[in-house]
């Protein structure tokens, strides 16, 4: 659009100029005529009205020439202000479009995950199938052997009595650690199965250490097994006799997880820029307090700066990179604390801790 | 008394005869196993009133799924009692369990301290 715009200026301009030229050499004999005439005192006043038309005719053409050139330029100004408010619209345009980028890269990644879910949640079920025939032939057996052994008493005892005994108290062994082991798988699936979708969702009074420990260590294996994995120290310090409190086992299982998985991340952050002299730490630590008991879940890592600690709980809000972070685990955690009456503290030095600290009343 | 145990895995009737092995040497109760949802209605029919008095089924099996026997055993032998032994102890089949009439609903793996007590309270009345 604006080429032939300025390529039509430039040919009236270019006419403009040409006219005057022709008009000039046109009137130049003339006026050379008219200096001979002057000279040869033809026809005086004839010649100087020429010269006025002449010198006339070449003022309106600087004049329109100077009044073109300064029409142009406000015109390049004008044009250039556009030109860059195109530029910070497009600059403007392409941010949108990086973030719907990354929205829609999120928006995958949840989908994936919620797929994952339910393949999970469907083949934590069939595991259980199998587990049913472990644990419960796996008991019946000790039953079994617990029969025979008194059995065995009442035979005449001698050095056959005496080894069969031997074996029946190694084989009764090795099905208390099958059912051990059974019962513990049924505990994996269990808690898998209450993060697709499983559980009833009704508090219940719950052993907190007993869920801190298990989720805690499937927490660290969930990281270990995923991309980047980082070696962290775990220190779990659960008191001792810690009342059993009203919790959604479901729900505060997820609490642990996110506040777990969290600290990895942010001390991976931090082990990426310190190598090998850095040694993530996590520490986990409850206790009973008078009303209400303490959870705190601390990290070694970077630590959070305070303009942001006030954001870390709102719906959205991520520091990590790209599609990492929904910017949804903080703040159901805090929903989650919140329901059970509890309150979510956040603490933090940068450069050294993140600590996060939960209580929840033992009456609610 | 005599119940009849759904479940396409034959495995269960092993499990359950151990397990129930003391009650049914005393001759109080009986077990009878169905490997699929027809072979248990098949089973049902065949004595006018029939003489299960409690099923106990299974919900994920090939063909008829223990839901769906449920409802028809509510349907045809409302005076039996039905209670469901599954690994999807999820709260969609559960209230879809109950609401279709199931007495109970027991998880796998299955608790039979819990599962005998259920017996036992049928027995006494």
């Amino acid at each position: 659009m604006e080429a032939p715009n300025r390529q039509s200026r430039n040919i009236t301009r270019a006419r403009v100029f040409v006219i005057s030229f022709v008009v000039l050499i046109v009137l130049l004999p003339k006026l050379v005529i008219a200096q001979v005439g002057l000279a040869s005192d033809s026809s005086p006043v004839n010649s100087s009205w020429w010269i006025i038309l002449a010198v006339f005719v070449v003022l309106i053409g600087i004049g329109y020439f100077i009044f073109t050139s300064q029409k142009n330029k406000a015109v390049a100004m004008e044009r250039e202000k556009w030109r860059i408010n195109k530029e910070s619209l497009q600059a403007e345009i392409d941010k949108l479009s990086e973030t719907n980028k990354v929205i829609q890269d999120q928006l995958i990644q949840q989908e994936k995950l919620a797929s994952l879910g339910q393949l999970t949640a469907g083949i934590a079920h069939e595991i259980k199938n199998p587990l049913n025939f472990v644990n419960n032939f796996s008991e019946l057996s000790i039953e079994y052997v617990d029969e025979i052994s008194e059995s065995v008493e009442k035979l005449n005892q001698n050095g056959a009595t005496e080894d069969i005994k031997l074996l029946l108290g190694d084989v009764k062994g090795n099905l208390t650690k099958i059912l051990q082991h059974g019962s513990r798988a049924d505990g994996i699936v269990r808690s898998m199965l209450m993060h697709s979708r499983g559980g009833k969702g009704i508090k219940e009074p719950t052993d907190l250490n007993e869920l801190i420990k298990e989720y805690v260590n499937l927490a660290f294996h969930g990281m270990r097994a995923n991309k980047n994995p980082i070696n962290v120290d775990i220190k779990v310090q659960l008191e001792e006799g810690l009342p059993k409190v009203m919790l959604n086992p479901e729900d505060f299982s997820r609490v642990i997880l996110n506040l777990c998985k969290n600290a990895f991340d942010a001390m991976r952050d931090k082990a990426e820029i310190l190598g090998k002299d850095f040694l993530p730490t996590l520490s986990v630590n409850t206790k009973n307090l008078d009303d209400s008991v303490m959870v705190v879940v601390e990290d070694n890592g970077p630590g959070v700066a305070n303009d942001i600690k006030d954001k870390l709980l709102m719906p959205f809000f991520t520091t990590k990179k790209g599609t990492e972070g929904t910017g949804l685990g903080l703040s159901i955690t805090h929903d989650i604390v919140k329901d059970h009456e509890g309150v979510l503290e956040i603490d933090s030095v940068v450069g050294e801790y993140t600590r996060f600290i939960i209580l929840i009343p033992k009456t609610q | 008394m005599k119940i009849l145990i759904v479940d396409d895995e034959k495995d269960v009737e092993m499990l359950f005869r151990q397990k129930f092995r003391k009650e049914t040497k005393s001759g109080n109760l009986e077990l009878i196993f169905a490997f699929s949802g027809a072979e248990a209605l098949s089973i049902l029919g065949e004595s006018d009133p029939p003489s299960v008095v409690y099923v106990f089924s299974d919900i994920n099996m090939p063909g008829m799924t223990g839901l769906e026997l449920l409802d028809q055993v509510k349907k045809r032998f409302p005076q039996i009692s039905v209670s469901m032994i599954s690994a999807y102890g999820d709260s969609d089949n559960y209230n879809k369990a109950i609401k279709s009439g199931a007495k109970e609903f027991f998880t796998k793996p299955i608790d039979f301290e819990s599962l005998r007590n259920e017996i036992q309270d049928l027995m006494k009345v």
